[in-house]
């Protein structure tokens, strides 16, 4: 997804005369075409994140739009105040971008996992929050982000994430997407994790259930009308997220259920509220915290109990 | 009147004020939004009641909407509101070690944009506390952003103390020396020293400059002056009007 990114802002500061590329050191060659594009819109702000986007909302607020990157913990819980005061409170339209977020870097241990960064992003006022599944819903939410009025916080993942969406797909920040449709049972996805739900949902199907797979990209906005519909027509949902249980999209939907007179049986998924102890590549982490592809088939078949 | 919090530290910066809205900046009241103008960011936002005088004085805004100061809400508070909400205010401080950096941002984005508008940012001593405003002085000379000029209200207390036994402040010029900076040193209640040391930063190319203003918490009102309990004391009636009294005698 990184590579992704860096292909993709390449392309945009072509387009845009207004883009700057702020980097907290990391990227190494990543950005070089960026920077052999427009050497004077790339500024490497060190390894000094709070500044780095206090700079940026000052950037926005003289009719530049920025866009920030740096691994997520670092652009999130980090700099949390300058989030809240320089980028929401300023209304300054800046995009923040997490690489690595969720266990992307789970080698790297807790202080590198980003399981936070959606809770404590979508309770400040005016800021979008997203988390693409793959390449195509980045490309599509960066450009359309770059358009909004309202600064935004995208996760993405590191490298080599499974496309989910056929090329061209029609992707909107807050728009929903049905990645393979069933009727007894819903998945509501976050983020590359989604490819988790489809391979669950792909092996189970055979001789079991029929699972519907939703890539949501974004929890704020969230597709209230989208979901709207699905509670009308399959009452059993599991959400699946690469974050901590409290406050990310899980957390969301029940907030949102709570003001609708749906009757929904809600299974989250979710990383448990504790650190990670058990260092380990992504996907071996995602088994020791049954958020793999195996114990996803394993909650879909209790759900239907 | 009476109720305005800050008062000291509103009184430390005021000549500086002044003398940044009369003489240096570049901001026409008709024209607050123009792209090239200078930026000047009150980055020590509890001096707010101060900014909000300056701006109305010199035309932003009617003086007689200071009259709504405090009132439930009117955006006459104590800190400034966010832009948009009253003319001439760039950013919405209050939180220190923000306005620093924003100022930055403003002044990159000048020469990002083909155009030549400087950047103000007026801190307080107190405020060096905060890491941001040293990781700002990096990048800022780091970028030789030649277009920043911060101004630091150097007047020797912080909320609870004297700033220079909270945190180690001195040597202050040589902070920044160290930092690559260009520094002037003045008194910040000469005016006769300002034009000479804001026209060496104006001219300095190839790094960021700072004037180090040494001033007095609570300046020309005799029972305020350097007496720290007025960073959070709001006078009486009694006292506002000895205030006023003393205040018109010196002019």
């Amino acid at each position: 997804m990184r590579n992704a990114f860096a292909r993709e802002i390449s392309n945009l500061v072509v387009e845009r005369q207004d883009l700057v590329l702020l980097t907290g050191d990391i990227g190494n060659k990543l950005f070089d075409e960026f920077k052999e594009l427009a050497p004077g819109r790339f500024l490497n702000c060190g390894v000094a994140e709070s500044n780095m986007i206090s700079v940026a909302a000052g950037m926005a607020l003289s009719g530049l739009r920025p866009v920030v990157y740096t691994i997520a913990p670092f652009t999130t819980v980090r700099v949390l105040e300058q989030l809240r005061v320089g980028v929401c409170y300023h209304e300054a339209p800046v995009v923040i971008v997490g690489t690595g977020s969720g266990l992307s870097y789970a080698e790297l241990g807790p202080t590198h996992h980003s399981l936070e960064d959606i809770a404590i992003t979508r309770c400040l006022p005016g800021l979008n929050v997203l988390a693409p599944a793959d390449s195509h819903e980045l490309v599509a939410f960066l450009r359309e982000a770059l358009e909004s009025p309202n600064p935004t916080y995208m996760r993405i993942g590191k490298k080599g994430e499974p496309a989910l969406h056929p090329v061209g797909a029609s992707l909107r920040i807050g728009t929903a997407q049905i990645l393979r449709d069933g009727d007894e049972l819903a998945i509501l996805c976050i983020g590359p994790i989604t490819a988790e739900a489809l391979s669950a949902a792909e092996s189970i199907a055979t001789d079991g259930p029929r699972v519907t797979v939703i890539s949501m990209g974004s929890v704020k906005p969230l597709d209230i009308d989208f979901l709207d519909g699905l509670a009308k027509r399959c009452r059993r949902w599991i959400t699946l997220e690469e974050h901590g249980a409290i406050g990310g999209l899980g957390s969301t939907i029940l907030e949102w259920l709570s003001n609708t007179r749906h009757v929904v049986q809600l299974t989250r998924m979710a990383v448990p509220d504790s650190f990670i102890h058990e260092v380990g590549d992504q996907a071996f982490v995602r088994s020791v915290l049954g958020l793999d592809a195996q114990s996803i088939q394993v909650a879909i078949r209790e759900a239907l109990e | 009147m009476a109720g305005i919090p800050h008062l000291g530290s509103c009184l430390s910066c005021i000549d500086l004020l002044v003398y940044l809205y009369w003489n240096i900046l570049d901001i026409g009241a008709a024209r607050p939004d123009a792209p090239d103008r200078d930026r000047f960011v009150l980055s020590k936002g509890h001096a707010a009641p101060a900014l909000f005088q300056v701006l109305a004085e010199r035309g932003f805004y009617p003086k007689e909407r200071l009259a709504s100061f405090g009132v439930n809400g009117s955006v006459f508070h104590e800190h400034p509101p966010a832009p948009g909400y009253l003319p001439g205010v760039e950013a919405a401080t209050g939180s220190l070690g923000h306005g620093m950096p924003m100022a930055l941002g403003m002044a990159l984005a000048a020469r990002m944009t083909g155009m030549f508008y400087r950047s103000y940012a007026l801190i307080s001593d107190g405020e060096c506390n905060e890491g941001a405003i040293w990781e700002a002085a990096m990048l800022a000379a780091a970028q030789e952003v030649d277009n920043l000029c911060v101004i630091v209200d150097f007047n020797g207390w912080q909320a609870t103390g004297r700033s220079r036994e909270v945190m180690q402040l001195d040597p202050m010029e040589d902070k920044w020396k160290a930092f690559g900076w260009h520094v002037e040193t003045i008194d910040g209640h000469d005016f006769s020293a300002m034009p000479e040391a804001f026209r060496a930063c104006a001219t300095t190319r190839g790094k960021p400059s700072v004037v180090i203003a040494h001033t007095v918490k609570g300046k020309g009102v005799s029972f305020m002056e350097d007496d720290n309990n007025w960073h959070y004391r709001t006078p009486d009636n009694d006292e506002l009007r000895l205030a006023l009294q003393e205040l018109q005698d010196r002019r």
